[in-house]
């Protein structure tokens, strides 16, 4: 897992690790089940706080992008889980209210807010 | 959670400056940043934990032991890192070595030669000639030696430039992956403590002005700026450390009360050396600080 804390971000850092986490886990950079640096592990290495790491995996864990196992530590979520699914489709939600109320601000039609959309789809 | 450091409602008065009630804890696996102005109290803080300021009211217990009473079994267990040297700067390191060994019991010579190694400092030198970079890490390799549980430093970093700084921050990354141990970093370089520090305990003339997890520091507080006369009194009179200038006004502010402040003015979060400095900034206005306490 590649991680990359921006000191100058004006996003807290716990959010900077969990969108670089879920972004490589969703594009599969990461393998189903890969074991995770334990959590002092990880903020050994970002040289961060603890308790920052420790937030990160609470997050992701309840988001399903990650599971805790009891003794062993964290791996990264299987694909098919259903919560992650739904997890993505909310994302895709979001994703797509933002377009359309940035598109509608700038004045767009629906049709050309759809052409746009469509566009995206052909790449 | 078991606390690792515990000071209860700490006393001390000099003819010129007193700690007043000073209270935090610290839990076994974190590191607290201990910042505040020059003179705030920090070192004096520091003397008590270590039994070299006699305590004029108060507890301090260092694993469940009492600062007073437990001084040596304390210090046994205990890593500290001044400033400036306490060990004798005319010895080399290898006679330094042989002169702190008696000393403690979980002394472990394998361990201090390989530290001394991966810090690079030679052992053949007098420490007196180490630079202050050099000296810091000796100090550390100490510490790291006789198995502390507790590392405390006091202003570690003051006068070294950043590399060894980062260096500092990689060994006590490093020396808190045993979530048994435990960091007390005091310091006016707040950069040094704003990443890796999980609790902030910040001094302000010998009183406690904030202690508790870093985060919930940095959500708490938050600059504001913006032209002086679209701030409503309500507002200014929630305002830290108010300063106007000609084009426009700086303050600190708790981000509760950003609800529905006019869109004109501008806010963003606070760090802590931000924050130190609206503090004084607060004090030289004499203003009444009673929503600024904790």
């Amino acid at each position: 897992m590649k991680i990359i804390i921006k000191n100058k971000s004006e996003l807290p850092i716990y959010e900077q690790i969990e969108q670089q986490m879920k972004a490589q886990i969703l594009e599969g950079k990461v393998s189903e089940d890969e074991q995770l640096p334990s959590i002092r592990q990880l903020a050994r290495d970002l040289k961060i706080s603890v308790i920052t790491t420790t937030r990160v995996y609470n997050d992701l864990a309840e988001e399903g992008f990650i599971i805790s196992v009891a003794g062993k530590g964290y791996f990264v979520a299987p694909k098919n889980n259903e919560l992650l699914h739904e997890r993505m489709l909310f994302e895709m939600e979001d994703g797509l209210q933002k377009a359309v109320t940035n598109g509608r601000n700038a004045g767009l039609s629906d049709d050309e807010i759809m052409q746009a959309l469509k566009k995206f789809l052909e790449e | 959670m078991e606390t690792i450091l515990e000071i209860k409602n700490l006393n001390k008065a000099y003819q010129d400056f007193a700690l007043k009630n000073v209270s935090f804890s610290l839990p076994r696996g974190y590191i607290m940043g201990f910042v505040g102005q020059n003179g705030s109290g920090k070192t004096t803080t520091i003397r008590a934990i270590l039994n070299m300021a006699k305590i004029d009211s108060g507890k301090i217990s260092v694993f469940g032991l009492d600062s007073v009473t437990d001084t040596i079994a304390i210090k046994k267990r205990l890593g500290v890192v001044f400033d400036s040297l306490y060990l004798a700067e005319h010895l080399n390191v290898r006679q330094i070595e042989q002169q702190l060994k008696p000393f403690y019991p979980d002394w472990n010579s394998e361990e201090f030669f390989m530290k001394i190694k991966n810090f690079n400092l030679p052992d053949n030198k007098k420490i007196g000639d180490f630079s202050k970079g050099m000296k810091m890490k000796l100090m550390v390799a100490v510490a790291l030696s006789h198995r502390a549980e507790l590392i405390i430093l006091d202003e570690p970093t003051s006068g070294l430039d950043p590399v060894a700084r980062d260096e500092l921050l990689d060994i006590l990354s490093e020396y808190i992956e045993d979530e048994n141990r435990g960091v007390l970093f005091s310091t006016h370089i707040t950069a040094d403590v704003e990443r890796i520090a999980d609790y902030v305990t910040v001094l302000h003339n010998g009183a406690v002005w904030f202690t508790g997890l870093k985060d919930d520091l940095s959500e708490k507080y938050a600059v504001i700026k913006g032209a002086e006369e679209d701030v409503p009194e309500s507002l200014k009179e929630k305002m830290i450390g108010f300063h106007a200038y000609r084009n426009g006004f700086e303050a600190l502010i708790e981000t509760e009360y950003l609800a529905g402040i006019p869109a004109s003015l501008e806010y963003e979060k606070a760090s802590i050396d931000e924050i130190l400095i609206y503090i004084a900034k607060e004090d030289k206005h004499e203003r009444n600080s009673e929503h600024h306490e904790i």
